[in-house]
């Protein structure tokens, strides 16, 4: 048995010199376990004189604690720099992309629908569908648009062998509800419709949406807030409108509606043609005589109208300047639009 | 409708700027679609006459002319045949720019000095085509600026006129317009009566020489005002003012009679026809229907054969013209006439609509009178045309002859406005704006309505109505509405406020069964898929392939043979759009659509389908590129039903349908009821339609999404217990006839079975199958004990042995 200080130094050392937990665990069960160093030094008391033994045991057990605390920082720093290299071994690229599915999308022209559809519903109105293959009853006679009437050259329409028709326009459904006899009513009507055109700024098929609105005392000046309100939702812009008479078979008076361009805010540029106006929508009261082949009271009831096309309101939300595109199902254009 | 300023102007003169004018008719319901000058940018040309035209000494083609600007002397070399002494023409001088920026330079053409050129129509942009340099009248002065005495910045403005308002398709109409909305003085040209010629002024007395008219089809054409012209000369040219008016009209001039009926039409709106009087046989016309088998040579030099419907005017010999639409060739005015015929007739809007454009003609005199015509114009417009043409063509006039058809009533069977009754409170109803009477009536006024009856003084009664007489060309007006239309066209829409009138709306059924929208598309969307959309009429060879001998709807007028038939299916849209995106290198696609599809004989029915070729992964790191298969496919049909119903909402049943893999489709079941189909094209369709891989296909009836709502079950405490078992069978042997054993023979504690491998080969012998299931058992009351999960494990056991024929591998 050497000398206690000497002990020390020495089992310092050893625990300075081991570099892993397991070195540092053997070298501490070693000085401490029962045939330890420390151990035997304090076996050893019993030799000494009574007097001496308490200042012996207390300097013993000094060098033993200072042992003890330095396995201990030396188990700490041991540990962190095993977490360390665990860490650093573990590194990855987080600059790579996921794994998995892509995501899909959206049809645009869906996308501004269902858009309408929520601004619609948000402010109570129901959403009708109808049949895209029609009559000529409910696309063009109740609508008081009677054979060879001049409004017919306005929808090149087709037709099946059978007479019937693709509807031209969704104001159909308007029929169908109105017919139904629920009043009042508030609600749009979406859909596809069809017409014998297909060039630039012409698909033989599109979309529009309809609205319509039946109740005691509504009147144009509603009609107006209506459109409004609806216009500056969707483009989320403080839209100025403007109506200008025109002609509808089904409404009267009819308007046809501008809007403020979204493009130039209303100075002037291509878009517009440099009028600063965008045409947006028909609209009007509902004629008397659709509701009179829709077996409404006039005399009672009041209604107003309006119809828009999707297509539009999608090309001018997204900036998309072919409306061919929406129908060619090009992956790198729909693409563009992701889920909304 | 192109409209000359200087032409309105002389009609009413608004005192407007033409961009504030066309605003001011736009607010007014008259959209203005263009602003035009009556001919395109040029200057330096003036006016100047050919003092002499010489042979070029080294080209026989070209004239060396000496012309007069006044004063001024040029040498001109020019090519036009008509360059001729004596004649007032248009010269380009020196430093002239004509349209298309052309800048005029002095030249030398094959030697001879030449100081500008002298224009044709064509190239100052005032014609298409021209034959040879213009030619002016000879009062022009020499030296004055072409643009100026021609006036050709006079501002074309072109309106937009909607189909209910026919009376304002002329001059006059819209003059009547603009002078309602400024209040300015209407005036308007000279329409007085002409008597006719005294008799025996000429060859022959215009009385004798006259056509007798009957009106055979009295309700088509009640009215028929007729007058003859004899002596007329029809081979001089128009002269310039009503060339150049009928050139701003976008019509080419052809000869003064016929130039003079285009013309009243432009200016009055009433359609008028010329007959050469020697050409009618019998000198008798009728008005009456076609006749079975009945032809008419029109004008445009086309044959029509004419259905039983259409109104006709003819002589003993057959149809001269389509009424109301073309003349026709046999009766036409030449340069050579001598003796016309005038026809101003009232055609009911009813006999003439629809029937040009069934022939596929749209005429100046069609789509007025289809429109509806003043009735009582026609006076009018006759004696206009014949002051004119006594102006243009001269000759010695017959006397006006109106023959008429008389309604029940003893007045003439046209069409008449009606007095209508206004409830002045309904102005109010209708528009949101409220109006006192006496504004409305000051209102109509200017539009020339009239109050006839009823008291306007603001303080009148309530409930007191109005009564209003609108002028003849105004039979549209015919209901209140069309008054309150009229009301709110005046006092503009700007002047109507905008009043939100939103209620409180009644609480409506939110059902738990409807699938939102965009719950279903996100779904889609979410797991790689693209919307498209795609037109509903499809190629009928390729329908017929996929679907053969159902049957579908056909156009009868499809914009093209490859979009002639309604789709029976999503596929056929959704299998071109692939092969579409193939051609533009797109490897994978997934593409999905909404929409619906039309069966014969039956409702529309609403589809959701898709289309997936390529890999199952986007090409990436990590992961190994494997084709997509039905596996795939059926992990997004099960996502979806997870969403709308409990347990994975379909089943799949085996069954084929013509255009699937046999092998590799499904039926798709909800609730036991077929709800749509999953599979891969079959090879033939494949190969046949160029696919490098079988794209697969889907499609499920939406309405059979119904969202089912969820019902809360008791979750056992009780610790769950896993055993698994390797069934080895007949490869035929389904996954569905294993579960259908194991539930059947299991007590309530199986709480759910699993399939994890599906192995073939080593230690299976040929034609077997292992499939690997994970069994779980739970107690919803205790803890399960080893015997009776044991139990419960043997009686799956023999199930599947007596059922399937299996055995089970350790
Ligand atoms: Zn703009």
């Amino acid at each position: 048995m050497g000398d206690l200080a000497t002990l020390l130094r020495q089992a310092l050392d050893e625990v300075t010199a081991s570099t892993t937990l397991a070195a540092l665990d053997e070298v501490r069960v070693r000085w401490l376990g029962k045939k330890g160093a420390f151990t035997e030094q304090l076996k050893a008391l019993g030799a000494l004189p009574a007097a001496d033994r308490p200042a012996v045991g207390a300097r013993i057990n000094e060098a033993k604690q200072q042992f003890e605390a330095a396995v201990e920082s030396t188990r700490e720093a041991l540990a962190g720099a095993a977490v360390e290299a665990e860490l650093a071994a573990g590194r990855i690229d987080v600059s790579l992309p996921g794994r998995g599915e892509a995501r899909g999308g959206i049809h645009p022209v869906t996308r501004a629908r269902l858009r309408i559809e929520r601004i619609f519903r948000d402010s109570g109105f129901e959403v009708a569908t109808g049949p895209e293959i029609e009559d000529d009853f409910h696309n063009f006679e109740a609508l008081n648009i009677p054979a060879d009437h001049p409004a017919r050259a306005m929808h090149d329409t087709f037709y099946f062998p059978d007479g019937r028709l693709l509807r031209t326009h969704t104001s159909p459904v308007q029929i169908r509800e109105l017919r139904k006899g629920r009043l009042p009513l508030a609600m749009i009507m979406p859909g596809r419709v069809y017409r014998v055109d297909y060039d630039m700024t012409h698909s033989p098929m599109f979309h529009q949406v309809e609205g319509l609105v039946v109740d005691e005392g509504v009147n144009f000046a509603n009609l107006k807030a209506v459109l409004q309100g609806f216009l500056r939702a969707f483009f989320e812009k403080d839209l100025r409108m403007r109506l200008r008479p025109s002609y509808f078979p089904f409404t009267e008076p009819s308007a046809e509606v501008d809007m403020s361009c979204v493009f130039c805010d209303g100075a002037g540029c291509r878009v517009c043609k440099h009028t600063g106006w965008l045409e947006i929508a028909g609209c009007g009261m509902v004629h008397p005589n659709v509701f009179a082949a829709a077996g409404v009271d006039a005399q009672r009831w009041t209604g107003y109208a309006f119809g828009m096309g999707i297509e539009r309101l999608a090309m001018l939300r997204y900036g998309v300047s072919d409306l061919r595109l929406f129908y060619e199902s090009d992956l790198r254009f729909l693409r563009q639009f992701g889920a909304a | 409708m192109k409209l000359p300023l200087s032409w309105l102007k002389g009609w009413v003169d608004p005192g407007l700027a033409p961009r504030e004018l066309g605003d001011r008719m736009t607010l007014a319901g008259f959209e203005l679609e263009s602003i035009a000058s009556a001919a395109p940018a040029f200057s330096g040309v003036v006016v100047a006459e050919i003092l002499s035209a010489e042979r070029h000494p080294q080209a026989d083609k070209l004239q060396v002319c000496r012309v007069s600007i006044g004063g001024t002397e040029l040498q001109i070399v020019c090519g036009a045949a008509n360059a001729r002494a004596g004649l007032r023409t248009a010269l380009a001088q020196v430093g002239a720019v004509l349209p298309g920026d052309l800048k005029i330079k002095a030249a030398k053409l094959r030697g001879v000095e030449s100081a500008g050129m002298l224009c044709s129509a064509k190239e100052l942009g005032l014609a298409e085509v021209s034959d040879g340099i213009l030619e002016l009248p000879a009062d022009l002065a020499l030296g004055a600026d072409l643009r100026a005495v021609l006036d050709l910045d006079d501002p074309l403005l072109e309106f937009a006129i909607t189909p209910n308002r026919g009376d304002a398709m002329s001059v006059q109409g819209l003059a009547r317009e603009v002078a309602a909305l400024t209040g300015a003085a209407l005036g308007g040209p000279d329409c007085e009566p002409i008597p006719a010629a005294v008799e025996g002024a000429s060859a022959g007395s215009p009385a004798q020489k006259s056509a007798s008219v009957s009106l055979s089809a009295g309700t088509a054409c009640p009215r028929f005002h007729h007058r003859v012209l004899v002596d007329i000369d029809n081979a001089r040219p128009s002269p310039l003012w009503l060339r150049e008016r009928l050139r701003r009209a976008g019509q080419r001039s052809i000869s003064p009679i016929v130039d003079i009926t285009n013309y009243i039409v432009l200016e009055l709106g009433q359609p008028m026809h010329a007959y050469d009087l020697d050409k009618i046989e019998g000198r008798a016309l009728d008005v009456r229907f076609a006749r079975g088998g009945e032809s008419c040579d029109l004008l445009d030099g086309r044959t029509v054969e004419l259905a039983p419907d259409v109104l006709v005017i003819a002589d003993a010999a057959g149809p001269v013209a389509m009424a109301g639409v073309m003349g026709g060739v046999r009766t036409s005015v030449t340069p050579e006439t001598t003796r016309v015929m005038l026809e101003v007739a009232w055609f009911a809007p009813a006999a003439i609509a629809g029937r040009g454009r069934r022939y596929g003609l749209t005429t100046d005199a069609s789509q007025r009178f289809e429109r509806g015509v003043d009735p009582e114009l026609g006076r009018r417009a006759i004696e206009r045309a014949t002051r004119l043409m006594l102006e243009v063509a001269g000759g010695i006039v017959g006397a006006v002859e109106v023959t008429e058809v008389v309604a029940e009533d003893g007045a003439a069977a046209v069409r008449r406005a009606p007095r209508v009754t206004l409830r002045p409170a309904e102005v109010g109803r209708v528009l949101g704006l409220e109006m006192p009477p006496d504004r409305v009536v000051e209102l109509l006024s200017r539009l020339d309505i009239q109050q006839v009856d009823g008291t306007a003084h603001p303080a009148a009664a309530v409930g007191e109505t109005l009564t209003f007489q609108s002028p003849s060309h105004r039979f549209d007006i015919t209901i209140e509405r069309d008054l309150i239309e009229e009301v709110a066209r005046l006092v503009g829409f700007e002047a109507i406020p905008v009043i939100d009138a939103r209620a409180v709306q009644p609480i409506r059924a939110l059902p738990t069964s409807q699938l939102e929208e965009q719950r279903l598309l996100d779904l889609f969307a979410s797991r790689g898929w693209q919307e498209g959309v795609h037109f509903s009429f499809v190629d009928p060879v390729l329908q017929e392939q996929l679907f053969p001998g159902v049957p579908s709807h056909r156009l009868s007028n499809p914009i093209a043979s490859d979009l002639a038939v309604m789709r029976l299916s999503l596929w056929p849209g959704l299998l071109r759009a692939a092969q579409e995106n193939l051609r533009r290198q797109q490897g994978r696609i997934r593409l999905f659509e909404h929409g619906v599809v039309f069966p014969v004989g039956a409702p529309e029915i609403d589809r959701l389908g898709g289309v997936a070729v390529g890999g199952r992964r986007p090409e990436q790191w990590g992961e190994d590129e494997a084709p997509s298969d039905f596996y795939d496919l059926r992990a997004d049909l099960e996502a979806l039903g997870g969403l709308v119903g409990q347990a994975g909402g379909f089943e799949f049943e085996r069954a084929s349908l013509g255009c699937l893999h046999p092998g590799r489709s499904a039926r798709i079941l909800r609730n036991g009821r077929p709800v749509g189909w999953a599979g891969e094209l079959h090879p033939r369709w494949v190969r046949e339609l160029g696919f490098p891989s079988a794209p697969l296909l889907f499609e499920l009836d939406v309405a059979a999404l119904t969202v089912e709502y969820p019902v809360f079950a008791e979750v056992s405490r009780f610790p769950q217990l896993r055993r698994d078992l390797a069934v080895v069978l007949a490869e035929e042997a389904t996954f569905s006839s294993v579960l259908e054993g194991v539930t059947l023979s299991s007590s309530g504690l199986l709480r759910h079975v699993f399939v994890f491998d599906v192995y073939r080969g080593m230690g299976i012998e040929t034609g077997r199958k292992s499939v690997a299931l994970g069994l779980i058992f739970q107690d919803k009351n205790s803890t399960l004990t080893e015997e009776v999960i044991e139990g419960e494990m043997a009686a799956i056991r023999a199930a599947l042995t007596l059922r399937l024929g299996a055995s089970f591998r350790e």
